[in-house]
């Protein structure tokens, strides 16, 4: 069975037609991307996965579970979680304090708890702590733990809302243009970081970039999109040879 | 990088007073709280007392608006429901102050509810012209539910006692006010450094990423509006308690404005803030007094604009900090602390 599902999903915004019958399926342990050009419909569908959008027609089934009868919240519980395109973090915040975000719904204290922060809410800080500081390791952050997000270099803070996404130990990891805007060692480190992210944590992760050099390294399948219609599916190999491909980057 | 004593480690880090430092100057405040009431005037003991009452709320204020970033304008109502009900429950069902202002604190934050369902959908603008309604609404039910709230001739609540002890001077009404005030910062100091406090931080800075990390927004926008007004409520019971009488016009529009000033002028999102923005606000009228009692020799008409002066300082000082210090005497003091501790090495 495979991990997501998404079956017929269209949407359109008043006259924008954004997704037409889109289906593709995502295996578990994969890493999946979607390409094409600007404006295809590939952050359409991850706002449909978060459930940001509801489509006029489809289905997504993650797990054997309909999202669409889920909220934006419970999604994340469910074992998904997500990279922005432009980056979403909380900026006035230290990485530490996104980072335990991450962790927010794997918590339970509330209210009360918290602000008499004694016993079971201080337990449960100090041992989610340390689960986002193996993610820190694992993403070579350390130097920037204490540090106000808004104060760090761009491709820092990208790292970081890749490390706020696994902080939430998610089955499906969806990751919306990670290295756009990098220098090319930044780019290679995230390349890197992909694919220990899907061998160690075993973690599927669905990919939309532009960098073609890293989709074709990196990818195990490629969907691509143009208008909001998928023209292409397959391997790397056979997504560079597709003349459909090749025609709608090369043909405008 | 990491060694291998991870508990101890980070239990050291979310320590709540750093460094032994912080902890003797926390000690000698302390002391001095509670000399304070045994040398000083009563006059200066008086004012103490409305500052406590001022930091409660203004705390409260500062979870729902500054650390959430649901502006209201009908806090006032919030502390009205709180000062009534305290005042309400131990005049006609005879429930002492001790169980009173706790309920008084449930009874806001019931209100608190109501008020954030219309919330939810709305933002910004919408919330504060929802909330400023409920000021309103506040006000028009206690002027018309008389045989409750007396209508506007207001209502009395009697002094807290304990035994035979009657908490009627202003000397003694200080200590429960401090005791208050202690565990209101307390309490909001500890939910900002744990999961509630970090979500409702997570919420106003951006909602939707919020939502995909999982965070519910209509549950914890609920949770700020009710602590908040859980704050107010408390404030205003201690009003109630504290006042020979109180009416609405305690708890007009003016007062919702005070609060927001305090926030501003303190800083937003800021427990330190809440602090000093509500001492600064109290304070401020006495300060206007003593400047025009200063010169009213040479300008006698000064002191019957007293009125007229106060208001236009407020609205000066406020319009100032939004120009000049959007962090408030907190981003001040901050500012000062770092030019500090780097000096003589400024660069
Ligand atoms: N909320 C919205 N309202 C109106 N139009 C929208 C909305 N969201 C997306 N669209 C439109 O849907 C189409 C697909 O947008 P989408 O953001 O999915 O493209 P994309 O493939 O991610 O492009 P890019 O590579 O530039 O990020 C675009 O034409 C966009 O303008
Ligand atoms: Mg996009």
């Amino acid at each position: 069975m495979p991990q997501l599902v998404v079956k017929d999903l269209s949407i359109n915004f008043g006259g924008i037609t954004a997704l037409v019958n889109v289906s593709f399926q995502v295996e578990k342990g994969e890493i999946f991307s979607i390409i094409g050009p600007n404006g295809a419909g590939k952050t359409t569908i991850f706002n449909c996965i978060n459930r940001i959008y509801t489509p006029h027609r489809g289905t997504i089934l993650f797990q054997d579970q309909d999202l669409l009868r889920y909220k934006p919240f419970e999604v994340s519980k469910l074992g998904i979680a997500r990279a922005f395109q432009n980056i979403a973090l909380f900026e006035n915040m230290t990485v530490l304090e996104n980072l335990l975000l991450g962790r927010h719904h794997r918590m339970k204290s509330g209210v009360m708890a918290g602000g008499i922060f004694w016993g079971k809410a201080k337990r449960e800080e100090l041992s989610h702590r340390k689960r986002v500081e193996e993610i820190i390791d694992f993403l070579e952050i350390e130097a920037y733990r204490y540090q106000i997000v808004k104060t760090l270099p761009y491709g820092i803070q990208k790292r970081v809302e890749l490390a706020r996404a696994l902080c939430m130990d998610p089955f499906l990891l969806l990751l919306d243009e990670p290295v756009s805007g990098m220098n090319v060692e930044e780019t290679e480190d995230t390349a890197r970081f992909i694919l220990d992210i899907n061998e160690e944590l075993g973690t599927t992760i669905v990919l939309v970039e532009h960098d073609m050099r890293v989709v074709m390294d990196v990818s195990d399948r490629i969907c691509v999109l143009n208008f909001g219609e998928k023209i292409a599916e397959g391997r790397p190999q056979e997504i560079r040879n597709d003349p459909l491909v090749i025609r709608a980057y090369l043909g405008k | 990088m990491i060694n291998g004593n991870f508990k101890t480690n980070y239990e050291d880090e979310i320590k709540i007073f750093q460094t032994t430092f912080v902890k003797f100057w926390l000690v000698i405040l302390f002391v001095g709280l509670i000399i304070f009431p045994l040398v000083a005037d009563r006059y200066f003991i008086y004012l103490c007392n409305l500052c406590g009452i001022a930091i409660i709320g203004a705390l409260g204020l500062n979870i729902l608006t500054g650390y959430t970033g649901q502006i209201s304008l009908g806090h006032a109502g919030f502390l009205a429901i709180g000062g009534y009900t305290s005042a309400i429950l131990s005049t006609k069902l005879g429930i002492p102050f001790w169980l009173a202002m706790p309920l008084s604190g449930i009874m806001a934050a019931m209100a608190g509810m109501i008020v954030a369902i219309p919330s939810l959908r709305l933002k910004g603008l919408y919330i504060a012209i929802t909330t400023f309604a409920f000021g309103f609404i506040v006000d028009h039910l206690i002027i018309h539910w008389e045989s409750m709230t007396n209508g506007p001739s207001g209502i009395t609540a009697p002094r807290p006692s304990l035994g035979v002890f009657v908490f009627d001077s202003d000397k003694s009404y200080y200590f429960i006010i401090i005791v208050m005030v202690i565990l209101a910062t307390g309490f909001a100091r500890n939910l900002f450094r744990s999961r509630v406090g970090r979500a409702l931080i997570a919420i106003r800075d951006r909602d939707i990423a919020a939502e995909i990390i999982g965070i519910n927004l209509t549950k914890y926008k609920i949770q700020a509006f009710s602590i908040s007004s859980f704050y107010a409520g408390i404030a205003g019971s201690l009003m109630a308690h504290y006042f020979d009488v109180i009416t609405f016009e305690n708890f007009t529009l003016m007062l919702s404005i005070q609060y927001l000033a305090m926030i501003i002028v303190g800083g937003v999102g800021s427990i330190l803030g809440s602090i000093y923005g509500a001492i600064f606000i109290t304070l401020l009228p006495e300060l206007i007094r003593l400047l025009t009692d200063l010169f009213r020799q040479e300008y006698p008409s000064l002191t019957t604009r007293f009125a007229d002066l106060k208001s236009v300082t407020f609205g000066l000082i406020i319009i100032i900090f939004l120009i000049f210090g959007p962090k408030g005497l907190y981003g001040v003091w901050r500012d000062i602390k770092v030019y500090w501790k780097n000096w003589p090495f400024t660069y």
